[in-house]
């Protein structure tokens, strides 16, 4: 479970910037969870307070009853390794192969080469570029750029897995297996996995639950489902009227319109 | 035909002398002043407003004292260094003693260099590899110096060829020999202008070899297109 309780982060610089405002939220294992906002609204930094990439300025992050919030050193380090992450731009080695991108999580913690090697090919397999392994990521489209950053990711057993605006550079139909592919990660391997999107369609088809943020604050949270049918906030509303999704909740092709929402950049 | 048999007689061994310890003082100096200046770079990089660890104070202070080395003319240096050079390695003349104020000299400048190769680094590959609980060791290592390596390995080659030029100086100035300081004995003090321009020839063929060399090395090693 991981909680996140009345989390504020300021970006102290020429002039104060609240990038987020008091946040709770609670995240069940084995969820799906989206958050859900404009850009600037301050998810980004939300999502990376979690595995503290960025130091809350206040309020307490405790994962599984374990406050995480004062980690630092090696602690940070072991505690970082539990938690993958995968990123827009998949942020891949581009002077290591595949494989060598999929087992760097590994070498950082000294394993032995036969180990994550064979880790490395378990989980290409699970993505289906078992044929790229020798690959560099320069030669692959997005679609497989992103399925091996996702392998890299899996590649220490975490159980919580953030997904910076994973789809948002991606097009219709490749976005649509992405998240398919995230989705059977969630099921069958029980990773609970944050969600971050400026796309409403992505949220629906796969997160269990989402918080929409504006400002810095959480102004609406609950199940996908109950928010999209009943949203509570103007921000939400506005959210919905302005998505293109207005035609993917009428019944309309689900993968194309994710992919075109998301196709838009962050 | 036979004066050029007859010239090659004459100046072939001493020739290959000077292209020997050209090619050694720069090789060698070289070497050296990426020990010292990887350190520097990666100091400064690390150190920086948007690096891993800001630190204004040492960052500044450093940066100053590169910049101090760097202004100082090469010349001025070499004399500076003797002493140095006499503590270090026994003498201030001859190949040996011409190493350390080369490196000396280079050292800042090849900071530079690196600093700049490690920039060109992504900041969202450093994120990626803080995400999977990298240290600042392993960052380094594994992030820096590995996706700046095509970078840096194009440095090299300007640093050889930088202190190349150098390396004529110092064997004028400390009788350490070279290329350079034949071009200099030969062609000003004796007025033997074909030994000079020979020598001065077998110069430009060398800077073009290295410059080709670092080139296709750093292309083979870039897996990027």
């Amino acid at each position: 479970m991981i909680e996140i309780r009345h989390l504020t982060k300021v970006f102290s610089g020429t002039s104060e910037h609240h990038a987020l405002h008091d946040v709770s939220l609670t995240i069940q294992d084995g969820e799906i969870f989206g958050i859900i906002g404009a850009s600037g609204a301050g998810k980004s930094t939300l999502v990376r307070c979690i595995n503290l990439l960025e130091r809350p300025t206040s309020g307490r992050i405790i994962i599984d009853g374990v406050d995480v919030t004062g980690f630092k050193g090696r602690q940070l380090h072991e505690f970082r390794s539990s938690i993958g992450m995968i990123f827009q731009d998949f942020s891949l080695f581009q002077q290591r192969s595949v494989l060598g991108n999929v087992t760097f999580p590994l070498e950082l913690r000294h394993d032995k080469r036969e180990h994550r090697q064979a880790r490395a090919r378990e989980l290409l397999e699970l993505v289906g570029l078992t044929d790229k392994e020798k690959s560099f990521p320069s030669q692959l489209s997005g679609g497989q750029q992103q399925r091996v950053a996702i392998a890299r990711a899996l590649a220490n057993h975490p159980k919580i897995m953030l997904c910076d605006e994973a789809t948002s550079a991606l097009d219709t139909r490749t976005a649509a297996s992405i998240l398919g592919l995230l989705k059977n990660i969630n099921k069958d391997l029980g990773v609970t996995m944050i969600v971050i999107t400026h796309s409403l369609s992505v949220a629906e088809k796969v997160c269990d639950k989402i918080a929409v943020i504006d400002e810095g604050k959480i102004v609406e949270q609950g199940l996908t489902a109950e928010v999209f049918a009943n949203p509570q906030s103007p921000i939400t509303r506005e959210l919905l009227k302005n998505d293109k999704l207005s035609s993917v909740l009428n019944g309309a092709d689900l993968d194309e319109a994710a992919g075109e929402l998301s196709g838009g950049g962050a | 035909m036979e004066v050029i048999q007859a010239f090659i007689d004459q100046y072939a061994l001493l020739l290959t002398r000077g292209i020997w310890d050209t090619i050694v003082m720069t090789g060698v100096s070289t070497f050296f002043a990426y020990v010292l200046g990887i350190p520097i770079g990666v100091a400064l990089v690390l150190t920086s407003p948007v690096g891993l660890h800001p630190h204004r104070i040492f960052h500044e202070i450093l940066g100053w004292i590169v910049n101090m080395g760097r202004s100082i003319p090469f010349i001025i240096l070499l004399v500076l260094l003797l002493p140095l050079s006499r503590l270090l390695v026994g003498t201030a003349m001859g190949v040996s003693g011409a190493i350390v104020p080369l490196t000396i000299a280079a050292a800042p400048f090849v900071g530079r260099l690196v600093e700049q190769s490690l920039s060109e680094v992504k900041g969202g590959l450093v994120e990626a590899a803080q995400s999977f609980g990298a240290s600042t060791l392993q960052i380094v290592l594994k992030v820096f110096l590995k996706e700046g390596l095509p970078s840096l390995v194009r440095g090299v080659s300007i640093t050889f060829i930088t202190l190349f030029g150098y390396v004529a100086i110092a064997g004028a100035l400390t009788g350490a020999g070279g290329l350079g300081d034949i071009a200099i004995r030969y062609g000003f003090q004796r007025f033997q202008g074909d030994v000079m321009i020979v020598a001065v020839a077998i110069c430009i063929v060398l800077v073009q070899i290295a410059q080709s060399i670092g080139d296709s090395l750093a292309r083979r090693i870039d897996k990027r297109k």
